[in-house]
């Protein structure tokens, strides 16, 4: 069995006898004896380093690692530089708690500052919080920022990723509240539709860039369609497509989320992950989540804070508009490392050949007799391809060549396919994609 | 020190991808970026030395003495982030068909076995990011079963005066009004007064067990009987499971939902603030509620379905912080049976031990046995010397200790809660106490000097109020 307890036995039973005990059971005396388990737990018996590092690796070893990945769908296959692990691994960091004593946690509340300007930067908003644990549950505390009294009901693009539209919901069901989805177009947000859904009691309307299906959405105009009727606008973003895209700010927006993983975080079977969540100034009280501020300390030495807690439920309690109090702290270090090593250009050309890739595929795939681009919008690293063929069975052969390919989908009674194509797919990958398509097709 | 911003120079950089190798295609005007980011411009020396810096001004449980009461900074073993390291788990994405994600399910069916066996519940949950999260999902499973039976009056979630401010948040999160109970004079619920509050519009009834002030509420089962009889549900926040795991189950105190936090009670890191997992367990009962997918045992292997009707939906993308997962199965199978009781008699004796060493000096709130962390209360101190617990744990700083949770619970003023854990040696906690015992004295000599304190770190008292009124909260490049 293995234990991470110091104490010897001879220690043990010494500090027994300075409480005035002589049995560690005797500690429990207090709890009344129909509440204590009378029998060993029915887990298996503890075990050796060495053995538990057989036991994982062995399930582990039943997972299959893709070399070659073209599904996103939420989550992206991108390149982490070495730097980057290296430093989210320090220990440091990685066991520390919330940094409730500034003093000797300056080290993660500057990490946590500078997070929070780059995810500014990134997205041209005002203000950033530490982050929250993901980009739904992100889109999710951005729809409640914007509720008000008279204004309860969230407008919703159709073209919305659905676990984030699920999770919309879940939480808009909590504060009862009503979520209306906004259908789409050719694949993208129809306009006419949301100017008609948009009234008086709209709070908002979150619609996602690029969308589910990888195009460009007309965020400046949905905004001001958004605007006129007096609802908040909130973008979801993708942060590697930033590096390239027009920045919420720049679109005006008043609430930017992310789903942050893309910026350095393995794929881990969906978590850990990001939420990314900027606002303007105008929106700053009403944003939920740790925020870090710049201050001095006795002695007028520039320092770092948690600051703004009057939002925060610790003070607020019932009044506080959400109950969250962690951040994903050793993620953002993760997503700010990533950055820092990245810089601007080194953005711009993960963006860039993303972009291209994607391209690429997509005339090559389409160039496969039944496989349609479905959709004619402007994409970046996704696209939707019609599959005239069992997908499944394309899949299969794929995966015999160590290709996980997109994800299909069926819309309407269609069989379509979300391909992803990002810097890790190079050229001979695609081809190798493409050929293998072809052979199953025809 | 210098911000990464700082360090910037214009040109340098990392050679990290390599050349584009198919041609080119450009973002169209329309939707491209007008005003580039600003990151910093940093070769990898740059970097390296920065966050090395940065880490040396961070203080982890695996650098020191960590007894921040209620947060259960246990040590972090390195296994378990080793094995979460595998590509294996990290490479996989969690779209892949469910034949090539059998050891990620697997891992999730395992941890659920085991996790319900302690906890007594029959179903779980991974979604949940952290125990925060995991209350809004457990709080959500009460609301759709009440919704269920078409039991739509019942709007009130009571919360005892003590708790985390989290339960209050939460309850309102999810809908409800907060009806606050007060503590009787031993710290637990007073019955009478919970009998007051109790009517048919009760929809449960959060609370952790031992409470806030470490104590073992021992009339838990009238309490939890309380709530049900009038139809309500009982929530439990695990945030002191640490305390009994092994030795008393939530499922057998009368609870009908729990939440586990994974980063503390199964010493998965906290990272500096995340992230966690807030797995939430429930009975049979409240099963057809948990988010979606349901996972599991399916045939020879572990499958996925989503077709849980009643389900409350997703609270998270995909399935959880699944690395998480992994570090609190990999230690579950190092402690086993054997250790995961032993582990908890062995928090409560670091508790009660050190409590008992430092009783001759500190006042404790609560006399008597506690369990997994005491409260420690400096009215009397503040008032004679006007020395603070604030002041007390900033003295500790320069002592190169973690100081304890202040001012919390709300209901003891002047409030330190200590919580060593099992993981530190009879000699640390000795040690501990002579340095916590050496601090009294010198605010008791010279208590003026307290109010200076910290004096050794890297930074003094910060302006707190300054940081709140002129909020600066981004680099300004200026």
């Amino acid at each position: 069995m293995g234990s991470y307890i110091p104490s010897t036995q001879k220690e043990r039973e010494e500090m027994l006898n300075a409480i005035g005990l002589d049995n560690i059971n005797q500690l429990y005396d207090g709890i009344p004896s129909q509440v204590l388990l009378h029998r060993e737990l029915n887990i298996p018996s503890g075990k050796s380093e060495m053995e538990v590092r057989a036991e994982m690796s062995a399930m582990a070893a039943k997972n299959t690692v893709f070399p070659h990945i073209f599904r996103g769908a939420g989550a992206y296959n991108h390149y982490i530089p070495s730097i980057v692990k290296y430093v989210s691994a320090k220990e440091e960091f990685v066991t520390a708690y919330t940094p409730y004593q500034a003093e000797i946690s300056q080290g993660v509340l500057q990490s946590i500052f500078e997070y929070q300007t780059e995810m500014c930067e990134l997205t041209g908003m005002d203000v950033s919080n530490a982050s929250v644990y993901d980009g739904a549950t992100a889109a999710a505390e951005a729809v409640g920022m914007c509720r008000e009294r008279k204004r309860q009901v969230a407008l919703v693009s159709a073209t919305t990723n659905p676990d984030v539209i699920e999770v919309i919901k879940t939480y808009c069901h909590g504060a009862n509240a009503t979520v209306e989805i906004v259908p789409e177009k050719d694949g993208v947000t129809d306009m006419e539709a949301l100017k008609s859904m948009l009234c008086e009691t709209s709070a908002c309307f979150y619609v996602q860039q690029p969308n589910y299906y990888g195009i460009f959405e007309d965020c400046e105009a949905l905004g001001e369609i958004t605007h006129a009727s007096g609802a908040k606008y909130i973008m979801g973003c993708n942060p590697i497509a930033l590096g390239i895209m027009k920045s919420p700010g720049e679109c005006g927006a008043d609430v930017a989320t992310a789903e942050g993983q893309p910026l350095g975080m393995s794929l881990a079977f969906g978590g850990p992950y990001l939420g990314i969540m900027a606002c303007t100034t105008a929106m700053m009280r009403k944003m939920p989540g740790r925020i870090v501020g710049e201050t001095v300390d006795a002695d007028g030495q520039r320092c770092y804070v948690l600051t703004l807690q009057a939002r925060e439920q610790h003070i607020r309690r019932e009044k506080a508009s959400s109950n969250i109090c962690s951040n994903q702290a050793l993620c953002a270090l993760t997503a700010t490392v990533y950055l820092a090593a990245m810089g601007p250009d080194g953005l711009k050309n993960v963006a860039s050949q993303c972009i291209s890739k994607a391209h690429y595929a997509a005339k090559e795939i389409a160039s496969v007799k039944g496989f349609e681009l479905k959709y004619g919008g402007e994409f970046f690293n996704e696209f939707v391809t019609t599959c005239p063929i069992c997908p499944d069975k394309l899949m299969g052969e794929l995966e015999k060549k160590g290709i996980l390919g997109g994800l299909p989908f069926e819309k309407d009674g269609e069989k379509l396919i979300l391909w992803c194509v990002t810097e890790m797919n190079s050229k001979a990958d695609i081809d190798m994609l493409v050929n293998t398509i072809k052979e199953v097709a025809e | 020190m210098e911000l990464v911003f700082e360090l910037s120079k214009e040109g340098r950089g990392c050679d990290l991808l390599p050349s584009c190798d198919v041609p080119e295609t450009a973002i169209s005007e329309k939707f491209a970026r007008v005003s580039a980011p600003r990151l910093p411009q940093l070769s990898e020396t740059d970097i390296s030395r920065h966050y090395t810096k940065l880490a040396s001004r961070t203080f982890g449980v695996n650098k020191g003495f960590y007894p921040l009461g209620s947060c259960t900074m246990k040590y972090n073993p390195r296994i378990n982030e080793e094995v979460a390291g595998l590509p294996g788990f990290t490479g996989i994405h969690p779209l892949q068909p469910e034949h090539t994600v059998q050891g990620c399910l697997e891992v999730m069916a395992k941890a659920e076995e085991y996790l319900c066996e302690i906890t007594g519940m029959d179903a779980m949950t991974f979604q949940p990011a952290a125990g925060a999260h995991g209350e809004f999902t457990g709080v959500m499973l009460i609301k759709a079963y009440h919704e269920k039976r078409g039991d739509i009056k019942r709007t009130k979630i009571i919360v005892p005066d003590s708790a985390h401010g989290t339960n209050p948040a939460t309850a309102v999160m999810a809908g409800y009004k907060v009806i606050n109970v007060p503590s009787d004079p031993e710290g637990g619920i007073d019955i009478e007064k919970l009998k007051a509050v109790v009517d048919d519009q009760v929809a449960g009834l959060m609370l952790t067990n031992p409470n806030t002030v470490g104590i073992f509420d021992k009339n838990i089962l009238e309490i939890t009987r309380i709530i049900k009889d009038a139809g309500g549900l009982c929530y439990y926040d695990g945030a002191n499971l640490n305390a009994v795991m092994g030795n008393v189950r939530p499922g057998d105190m009368g609870f009908d939902v729990v939440h586990l936090n994974l980063h503390k009670t199964f010493s998965t890191p906290h990272g500096g603030g995340g992230p966690g997992s807030g797995a939430v367990g429930c009975k049979k009962e409240l099963e057809e509620f948990l988010p979606k997918p349901c996972m599991g045992k399916c045939g020879e292997g572990y499958g996925m379905c989503c077709d849980r009707e009643n389900s409350i939906g997703k609270v998270k993308a995909f399935y959880g912080n699944f690395l998480v997962v992994v570090k609190a199965l990999a230690y579950i199978l190092t402690l086993g049976k054997e250790g995961i009781p032993e582990a908890s008699k062995m928090a409560v004796l670091n508790a009660n031990y050190m409590m008992q060493q430092l009783s001759d000096t500190y006042e404790a709130a609560y006399k008597g046995r506690c369990m997994h962390e005491f409260v420690l209360t400096l009215e009397k101190l503040h008032h004679e010397t006007g020395v603070s617990a604030l002041d007390i744990a900033k003295g500790l700083l320069d002592e190169g200790i973690h100081p304890p949770t202040m001012y919390f619970p709300l209901i003891v003023h002047e409030a330190l809660m200590v919580e060593p854990t099992e993981t530190e040696g009879k000699d640390t906690i000795d040690n501990v106490v002579a340095i916590f015992k050496k601090v009294y004295n010198e605010a008791m000599s010279n208590p003026e000097a307290m109010h200076e304190k910290p004096v050794k770190t890297v930074i003094r008292r910060p302006d707190e109020v300054r940081a709140a009124r002129e909020p600066v909260l981004r680099y300004n490049f200026d």
